[in-house]
């Protein structure tokens, strides 16, 4: 037992833990400021499709959101997929004046790059995505993002 | 009077468990989602009075997707694995065959004179069409024109055209998409297989 004993004495003094929160507070301010809360609450499921040759899109305060899928609350509001503007649902008539109002939030010099990215789900169909990108051309909303997920492997 | 030392320190001992708490929630609500697409450009709306201009049958690659998601191109059942190298030797036309695009001879940048070749490709599907086939055609002939142009890229400049983009070396890059522009032409839809 002494031997133990002695041993034990031996140790220096422990590790000490006071930098710890220091560490610990990096690391939290690293994901706070990186940290992107969703803007808006999806209404509809999506999963996106796969595809290989994707792009990022850069400069999201210039992106305008379409969100098309099958209602989360299919008891309420059915099947049949619907679009989602913002935070409610809405019909291919809303689209140019959604377009407009975003367009008149932002600097008039960053207009012509304001990208609009299409989240839809993979089962739509087209019928409605088609629709969509006819009142996108209407009103001169041409750039346009399919958005995707990566696939990493090419077939 | 009782005597006063150092006042007592403030254990920061839970300190620790706070920052880890918050570090935690911020871990899990964080999602390092980058935005990722298909960036296409849509045509501006047609005006009624303009006509469009005739092209002529061999310059025109029509692919189609019917409501059951089976793609048709330039008339013959194709499987979408082999729509890319379909597509490639459309747009290239290695060998200057009859039915395949006609090639025009074009002064570029950097490259000097090129046969390039009057391609089209038409895309047009149904409304039935799924969302997720329309991405897949759309990605195998956006894949396509990438090859050809990563080829060339190779050929000619020694680097492949994604990492031409990437650099933004915009003359290089402006120069490529000459030879192999992109033009995906999307037929107003048809209504057929509606369910």
């Amino acid at each position: 037992m002494s031997k133990f004993k002695k041993n034990n004495e031996k140790d220096g003094p422990g590790i000490s833990t006071a930098s710890l929160p220091d560490i610990v507070f990096m690391l939290l301010f690293f994901f706070m400021v990186t940290t992107v809360m969703r803007e808006v609450d999806l209404k509809v499921k999506i999963s996106q499709p796969e595809a290989t040759e994707v792009k990022k899109l850069e400069n999201k305060a210039l992106v305008c959101y379409i969100y098309i899928g099958e209602p989360s609350e299919a008891g309420k509001y059915g099947t049949k997929p619907r679009i989602q503007l913002n935070d409610a649902f809405a019909t291919t008539t809303d689209i140019g004046p959604y377009v407009e109002e975003f367009r008149a939030s932002k600097n008039e010099a960053e207009v012509p790059l304001i990208t609009t990215s299409m989240k839809v789900d993979s089962k739509t169909e087209m019928g409605i995505v088609t629709e969509v990108k006819q009142e996108l051309r209407k009103v001169y909303a041409l750039k346009l993002n399919y958005s995707t997920r990566e696939r990493l492997d090419r077939n | 009077m009782p005597k006063r030392g150092a006042p007592p320190e403030i254990n920061a001992g839970s300190m620790a468990d706070i920052a880890f708490l918050l570090l935690v929630f911020f871990l899990v609500t964080t999602t390092m989602d980058t935005d990722l697409g298909l960036a296409r450009l849509l045509p501006p709306p047609i005006l009624e009075d303009v006509e469009t201009p005739p092209i002529k049958e061999r310059n025109v690659f029509v692919v189609l997707v019917n409501a059951n998601d089976k793609l048709l191109v330039e008339g013959e059942l194709m499987e979408i694995s082999e729509l890319r190298d379909a597509a490639k030797e459309f747009i290239e036309n290695p060998n200057d065959e009859e039915k395949l695009p006609a090639k025009k001879e074009v002064e570029i940048p950097i490259l000097g004179t090129r046969m390039v070749s009057k391609q089209v490709i038409s895309l047009q599907n149904d409304n039935g069409t799924s969302y997720d086939m329309y991405i897949q055609v759309q990605n195998e002939l956006a894949a396509a024109y990438n090859e050809l142009r990563n080829v060339l890229a190779m050929e000619e400049f020694g680097v492949s055209y994604d990492a031409l983009v990437e650099a933004g070396d915009k003359a290089k890059v402006k120069a490529i998409r000459k030879v192999f522009p992109q033009r995906i032409s999307e037929a107003e839809p048809k209504d057929v297989g509606k369910k």
